[in-house]
C-alpha cells in the first residue's frame, strides 16, 4: 500500500520542549491509522503540523508522493484533508446544513448569488444525502447543532468533513465524550468513511476503541514514532506497552513483523 | 461489521424541507414576544377603539419609530456577532451636525444641497461604523469599551463643531418630502425605514453575509477555522451599524429641521432595548428582524396608548424596563427547558450542555 500522505522526520520545539522529534508518519487511502501515544507524546502537534495548522522546524510532508507544504489549514482543505477538532469547531446557533457549508455556501446561480442568495435547497438536499450515507444519527438537518445530543454533534462534524474530505481525515478524540452508543455509532461511521476510499487517521486514548476500528496503530513517545502495529492480533497490554516504552526494541520490532 | 445492523441508527432524517411557515414562526425565538405586542394593541384597542386604532394615531406610532428602526437593523447584526454599539446615537448626532453644517454652507434650499447632505451623514456614520469595526476586530479593545468610547468622542466632536448649540437650517425641500410628507398616506420617513428594515432582514436571513454574521455570534472560532474573514466581517458589521446611524441623522434633520445634540443620550439603550426584547441574544448567534421591529412597537404602543388612556406617560418606562427583563428571563427559560428536551430526547448524559461543547478548549 502506498501512502497518501507521509512525513519523514518532522521536528518542532516548544521552546525547550521537542514536541516532535525527527518523527515519520503515513496513511493510505481506505485504512484507518489510529495514531497513539501518551499526554505529551505529540500527536496533536502531529495532527497540527500534517494539516496547515502548524509550522515544523524540519521534516518533509507528502501528499500522493509529493513534496507539499501546508501554509494554512485552507490549503490542507484544497486537497482534501480535513481535521475533526476535538471541539468539534460546530456553530451551535446554526443547524447541520448551515455548519456543513460553512465558509463553502452553495449560491444561487446569476446575479442573485452574486447579490449573496444561496441555494438554501441545495445545500439541505446535498447535507441530508451525506448524512444518510454515512448512516449518521441525525434526524433533522435545520435543527441547531446546539439541540442535539454529543453523539449528534458529533456525527455532524464528521460529516461535515467528511463532505470534504475526500482524501485525508483526521478525528482527534472523537469518542472522547460519547456514551456506549453513541460511540459505536462514530465507529461505524469511522468505518464507512474508510470503505469510502478515504484515508482516516483515529487519534484516541481508547486503546479499546482504536484496536475496534483500526487497521495500523502508529505509536508516538517523546515526539518520535517508536513503532508501528497492525492492530489484527494486537492487545492493549501491547498497545500500553508501547506507548510506555516498558517493551524494548526486541519485542517492537518482533511485533512490527507480525 | 456485524454491529452495523446492530446499532444502525434511525437514518431517517425528517423532510423538514418543507416546513410550512407556522413551523418555521413557532420555533421562532421573538414569536412569543409578537402575541405581546398583539394583546397590548388589542388592550388598548378595547379601551379607546376610535382613538387608538385611529388611522392617524398608528401612523403617528409607525413615524414615532422609524428613525429607531433605522438603527435597530444594524445594531441586531452587530447584537448578533454578540457584540454591542453604544456609539449609534452619537454617531446620529455627528453626522447630521456635519451634514447641517456643510449644508448651511452651501446656502442653497434645494435637492442638491439635500442629497450632498445625505451622502455627508452616510459617509460620516460609515467611517465611525468602520473604525469601531477596526478597534474591536483587529485591536481586540472590548466592543463595550470602543463604542462607550466613541459615543463620548463623537458626541465631544459635535458639541466643538457646535460650540453646543443646535444648528436649525435643514433645507426646506428635506423637511417638506421627507420631514412631513407622505405617499399613499403613509409618512415617507416611515417608508424608509421600511425599505431600510426589508432590505436588512432580506441580508440578514437570506444572504452569506447574514449566515456569517450569526456564524461568527454563535462560535467565533468555527467561523475561522473553515476560513471565514472573521476580521474582516466584523469591520463590515459596525461600519454598516454606523452607515445607519448616519443615514438615521439625515432621516432626524428631516424629520425635526434641527440637529439633536442633547437628544440622543437614551438613543442607543433605547434600541439595544428594542433588539433585545424581540429575541436577539445578547451572547450572539441568535436574533431576527422581525423581531427586533417587535421590539421597537412595544414600547411606541405603549407610549401612545397610556397617553391616550390617560395613564401617566411616565409609566411607559416603568413597564419597558419590566417587560425587557421579562423577555430576557422568559428567552432564557425557553432556550433551557428546549436544551432539556433535546438531550432527553437523544437519551444523552446531562452533562452535555448544548454550549459547553463548542465552547470547550
Amino acid at each position: 500500500m502506498t501512502a497518501i500522505l507521509e512525513a519523514r522526520g518532522l521536528s518542532r520545539a516548544f521552546g525547550h520542549v521537542q514536541a516532535l522529534d525527527h518523527a515519520d508518519f503515513d496513511v493510505a487511502s481506505g485504512e484507518v491509522v489510529a495514531l497513539i501515544g501518551d499526554n505529551g507524546a505529540g500527536k496533536s502537534t502531529m495532527v497540527k503540523a500534517l494539516t496547515g495548522n502548524l509550522e515544523v522546524d524540519s521534516g518533509e510532508v507528502f501528499f500522493h508522493g509529493e513534496r507539499v507544504h501546508f501554509a494554512t489549514p485552507q490549503d490542507a482543505s484544497e486537497r482534501g484533508i480535513e481535521v475533526v477538532h476535538q471541539d468539534l469547531a460546530l456553530a451551535p446557533h446554526l443547524d447541520p446544513t448551515q455548519n456543513m457549508f460553512l465558509g463553502r455556501e452553495i449560491m444561487r446561480s446569476g446575479l442573485a448569488g452574486r447579490l449573496g442568495f444561496m441555494n438554501e435547497r441545495r445545500m439541505r438536499q446535498d447535507a441530508r444525502a451525506a448524512f444518510s450515507s454515512l448512516g449518521s444519527a441525525v434526524r433533522s438537518v435545520t435543527t441547531p447543532v446546539g439541540d442535539m445530543s454529543g453523539g449528534q454533534k458529533q456525527s455532524v462534524a464528521i460529516a461535515r468533513a467528511v463532505a470534504w474530505a475526500n482524501q485525508v481525515l483526521f478525528l482527534d478524540e472523537p469518542t472522547a465524550a460519547l456514551g456506549v452508543v453513541q460511540t459505536r455509532n462514530v465507529l461505524d461511521m469511522i468505518r464507512r468513511v474508510r470503505d469510502q476510499g478515504v484515508a482516516v487517521v483515529l487519534i484516541s486514548h481508547s486503546m479499546p476503541h482504536v484496536l475496534a476500528v483500526a487497521d495500523r496503530i502508529q505509536v508516538l513517545r517523546l515526539g518520535r514514532r517508536v513503532t508501528t502495529i497492525p492492530a489484527e492480533g494486537a492487545t492493549v497490554e501491547q498497545l500500553v506497552g508501547a506507548m510506555t516504552g516498558a517493551l524494548d526494541e526486541h519485542e517492537i520490532d518482533r511485533s512490527e513483523i507480525a | 461489521m456485524s454491529q452495523n445492523t446492530a446499532t444502525a441508527p434511525a437514518t431517517t432524517i425528517e423532510p423538514d424541507e418543507d416546513r410550512t411557515l407556522i413551523d418555521r414562526l413557532r420555533s421562532m425565538q421573538s414569536i412569543w414576544i409578537l402575541g405581546v405586542l398583539v394583546v397590548i394593541v388589542a388592550v388598548f384597542g378595547v379601551l379607546q377603539p376610535t382613538l387608538f386604532l385611529a388611522y392617524n394615531n398608528l401612523m403617528n406610532i409607525a413615524q414615532n419609530v422609524s428613525i429607531w428602526a433605522v438603527i435597530a437593523v444594524g445594531m441586531t447584526f452587530v447584537i448578533i456577532t454578540s457584540g454591542i454599539d453604544l456609539s449609534v446615537g452619537s454617531v446620529l448626532v455627528f453626522s447630521s451636525v456635519i451634514s447641517a453644517k456643510v449644508m448651511a454652507s452651501i446656502g442653497d434650499k434645494g435637492w442638491s444641497t439635500a442629497i450632498i447632505g445625505t451622502v455627508i451623514a452616510l459617509v460620516s456614520g460609515l467611517l465611525w461604523g468602520a473604525l469601531n469595526g477596526w478597534l474591536v476586530a483587529k485591536a481586540k479593545v472590548p466592543a463595550l469599551i470602543v463604542t462607550l468610547g466613541t459615543l463620548s468622542i463623537a458626541l465631544g466632536a459635535a458639541q466643538i463643531i457646535t460650540g453646543g448649540i443646535d444648528i436649525r437650517s435643514a433645507p426646506e425641500v428635506l423637511q417638506t418630502t421627507v420631514g412631513y410628507g407622505r405617499v399613499a398616506g403613509v409618512p415617507v420617513i416611515t417608508v424608509l425605514a421600511l425599505v431600510v428594515v426589508v432590505l436588512g432582514g432580506i441580508v440578514l436571513h437570506r444572504t452569506k453575509f447574514g449566515r456569517y454574521t450569526f456564524a461568527i455570534g454563535s462560535n467565533e472560532l468555527a467561523a475561522r477555522r473553515v476560513g471565514i474573514a472573521v476580521d474582516r466581517k466584523l469591520i463590515e458589521v459596525y461600519a454598516l451599524a454606523g452607515l445607519l446611524s448616519g443615514l438615521a441623522g439625515q432621516m432626524a434633520l428631516a424629520q425635526y429641521g434641527t440637529t439633536t445634540i442633547a437628544g440622543q443620550s437614551l438613543t442607543n439603550l433605547n434600541v439595544i432595548a428594542a433588539v433585545v426584547i424581540g429575541g436577539t441574544s445578547i451572547f450572539g448567534g441568535q436574533g431576527s428582524m422581525l423581531g427586533t421591529m417587535v421590539g421597537l412597537f412595544i414600547p411606541a404602543v405603549l407610549l401612545s396608548g397610556f397617553v391616550i388612556t390617560g395613564v401617566s406617560p411616565f409609566w411607559q418606562t416603568v413597564a419597558v424596563g419590566a417587560i425587557l427583563i421579562t423577555a430576557v428571563y422568559i428567552d432564557q427559560h425557553r432556550r433551557a427547558a428546549a436544551a432539556r428536551g433535546g438531550r432527553a430526547r437523544a437519551r444523552t448524559r446531562r452533562t452535555a450542555s448544548p454550549s459547553e461543547a463548542p465552547a470547550a478548549q
